[in-house]
């Protein structure tokens, strides 16, 4: 935060300001010192901002005009594609906008990972960022149940089947959720009310998740703790501004390529066949961005203990600041990790691909795998590393370079490579 | 901006995986030129009305098109016929109404503002008539395929006397295309089943594209103002992400620093 006490020029904005400071607030988050290395994996905040903003816009307007009723719930998604103006758009910028959203986070969450900004001090940050991810997994699940086609039906029976893994209580739950004896119109109308409400509850978290990075302040490429404001920083506004709103266009260009070029290649196509309880579709997958997941759901023989494998993958991410035990943040002065980092993504990206094969033969290898692999990362070679791994000399601050005269001056022409490549 | 292609091939990898686990338990499908592919395809009108004719008097006596309108038929962007030719349409269907001021049901010619007839009363009636079989509603069916229009175009054309060794029960017919090979619909064109009012020679291969083409209007009836809205939308976004580069140059020009 600026330290400097900030006073509105007019009077009105000064009377107004002694009763509610919402201008000290503007003048904040203008002013924010932030590191001025930041490269463009730390512009995908904003686009996620605008990713929740823009599904919350266009699920109002469906929402006008989408019936929640399991006899006409499907109608009416027809309906808004046909006869609604400009229905059909609204529809695949929500539909789509979903993808786009999570393209966007899991390229949020591997940056965090790549340059270590879960440590301390902003564990906080990224507890906050897990609970939106679990958050935005369970609007996607309910969302993509309400058009009522086969996948929606299907999807939404075999993920609250899961409940029923918990041993005693499992059917009761099941059945809860359900509203009844089995997925059916009491069913889709919670999921209706809840797909509603998370993203509010998600708009909620996001304040918090940015209040909480306003706390320390960014963390940026070379992962040290800078001085703000300092030469090392420059003020949101207009640096920061600008260089996410390009960012955001970048973004927007791929995002409308799908929209308007091709808007149904990430979905399913048995989703346009309206829900059936007596047909039960050939393979049942969800979209792309719960795969991961999926395949470690699989991958355990068990299903409760299948369960617990999915959950713990997700939920050992909230641990993970305490799982690493470097001292150094970013991955650009830590050789080993580096490598480790990119096979985790390979890992996950494996993950997603077998998920949507066929649970059998060599692809349910793989998963297993692959599973194994994930929590080995972090329950063995994170905190292993923190110890053994022989980091690279990080620089004393950003501008060092530029002013010459660093004892760690290799580190730094290093970095610059990366930066630069 | 090297990370932007890094950012690029990521999304690209990610795509590509999506791709991939499509095209798992592919068959290679009939291929045809569609004018309706691509960022500027548009439909042909003139297929799109012989489609129509084609659904109308072969696919509409087991299939439903039940979010379709008379209207529809004049809107912009599909078959095009004139207001009077749909009105023709619609009046050559008798529509149940009511109840009237007697509470009787009653018969009466079809509105632009009808939806099309649908053939069976009920889903059991459908199945009934056809050997237990549903025949689905085309609709939304090019995308309720995983292989869409070349999928339809090339199950139309697909029938074949099954391989040896291939026993079909009673009311099942063998073909290449469909999943698993067994179809309950028996093969349903036959060169000069219809007779074009265009001169167009309705040889199966030319029915079955157009119908399909006609199908994949009545699935995305708005495509064409889909693309030609895309291709505004993108060009307008690229002129602006190229002036808003310019600008962030400009503004981190004051800084050491690059951008």
């Amino acid at each position: 935060m600026s330290e400097h006490e900030y006073t509105p020029k007019s009077k009105v904005g000064k009377w107004f300001n002694d009763r509610l400071p919402l201008l000290t607030l503007a003048n904040h988050l203008t002013d924010y010192p932030t590191p001025k290395n930041l490269n463009y994996w730390w512009t995908f905040g904003g686009i996620l901002t605008f990713c929740l903003i823009t599904q919350i816009v266009t699920g109002l307007v469906l929402a006008m005009h989408y019936i929640a009723h399991a006899d006409m719930a499907f109608q009416s998604v027809e309906h808004i594609m046909r006869d609604v103006n400009y229905g059909w758009l609204i529809r695949y910028i929500h539909a789509n906008g979903a993808s786009m959203f999570f393209l966007a986070v899991y390229i949020h969450i591997f940056r965090s990972l790549f340059y270590g900004s879960y440590k301390s001090p902003r564990e906080v940050i990224w507890i906050i960022g897990i609970i939106i991810y679990l958050l935005m997994m369970a609007a996607a699940f309910l969302g993509y149940v309400l058009p009522w086609g086969q996948m929606s039906f299907w999807g939404a029976t075999v993920i609250t089947n899961l409940f029923s893994a918990i041993p005693l209580v499992g059917e009761g739950i099941v059945t809860w959720l359900w509203g009844g004896y089995s997925v059916d119109n009491p069913t889709l109308t919670r999921f209706f009310t809840l797909h509603y409400l998370i993203p509010f509850l998600i708009l909620g978290l996001v304040v918090l998740h940015i209040w909480a990075l306003h706390v320390p302040g960014n963390n940026n490429p070379i992962g040290i703790d800078i001085k703000k404001p300092s030469k090392d920083t420059v003020p949101f506004h207009p640096y920061i501004v600008i260089k996410d709103g390009f960012a955001l266009l970048m973004f927007m260009i791929v995002f409308a390529f799908f929209v308007f070029y091709t808007p149904n290649i990430l979905g399913h196509a048995d989703n346009y066949i309206e829900a059936n309880p007596l047909v039960t579709p050939a393979h049942i997958v969800p979209e792309w961005y719960l795969l991961p997941f999926y395949a470690i759901l699989r991958s355990v023989p068990d299903k409760l203990l299948g369960v617990i494998a999915m959950l713990s993958a997700i939920l050992i991410l909230a641990a993970l600041p305490w799982l690493d035990t470097s001292k150094i943040r970013s991955a650009v002065f830590r050789p080993l990790y580096k490598q480790f980092y990119w096979i985790l993504v390979a890992d996950v990206l494996i993950l997603g691909y077998v998920g949507a094969m066929p649970a059998e033969g060599l692809y349910l290898l793989i998963a297993r795998i692959a599973t194994a692999y994930y929590f080995l990362h972090f329950l063995v070679v994170l905190p292993v590393l923190g110890f053994k791994e022989r980091t690279t000399p990080v620089p004393l601050s950003i501008t060092e370079p530029i002013l010459g005269g660093s004892p760690n001056l290799a580190a730094v022409k290093k970095k610059d490579s990366f930066k630069d490549q | 901006m090297k990370n932007f292609l890094r950012i690029s091939f990521l999304i690209a990898l990610f795509f590509g995986f999506q791709f991939n686990s499509n095209a798992a338990e592919k068959v290679e499908y009939l291929k045809t030129d569609w004018s309706f592919k691509g960022p500027f395809g548009k439909f042909d009108r003139a297929a799109l009305q012989r489609g129509y004719q084609v659904y109308q008097e072969v696919c509409s006596s087991c299939h439903s098109m039940k979010y379709l309108s008379y209207r529809n038929l004049v809107e912009e962007g599909g078959p095009e016929f004139s207001v009077e030719q749909a009105k023709a349409i619609a009046a050559s269907f008798e529509i149940k109404d009511g109840p009237n001021a007697d509470g009787e049901m009653f018969m009466r010619p079809g509105r632009l503002s009808d939806k099309f007839v649908m053939p069976y009363e009920n889903e059991k009636a459908a199945q009934a008539a056809n050997g237990g079989a549903y025949p689905p509603d085309m609709t939304v069916l090019v995308k309720a395929r995983g292989g869409g229009v070349d999928y339809i175009y090339s199950l139309l054309q697909g029938y074949e006397d099954p391989p040896a060794g291939v026993t079909l029960d009673d009311g099942v017919y063998y073909n290449k295309y469909m999943y698993g090979n067994k179809i309950k619909m028996s093969n349903q064109l036959s060169d000069g089943l219809v007779e074009y009012s265009d001169g167009t020679n309705a040889s199966v291969e030319q029915m079955a594209k157009d119908v399909t083409t006609f199908l994949m209007w009545t699935a995305e009836p708005h495509l064409e103002t889909r693309h030609r809205m895309g291709f505004k939308a993108i060009v307008y976004l690229i002129i602006l992400t190229v002036l808003v580069y310019f600008s962030m140059k400009r503004i981190w020009s004051r800084i050491e620093t690059k951008v």
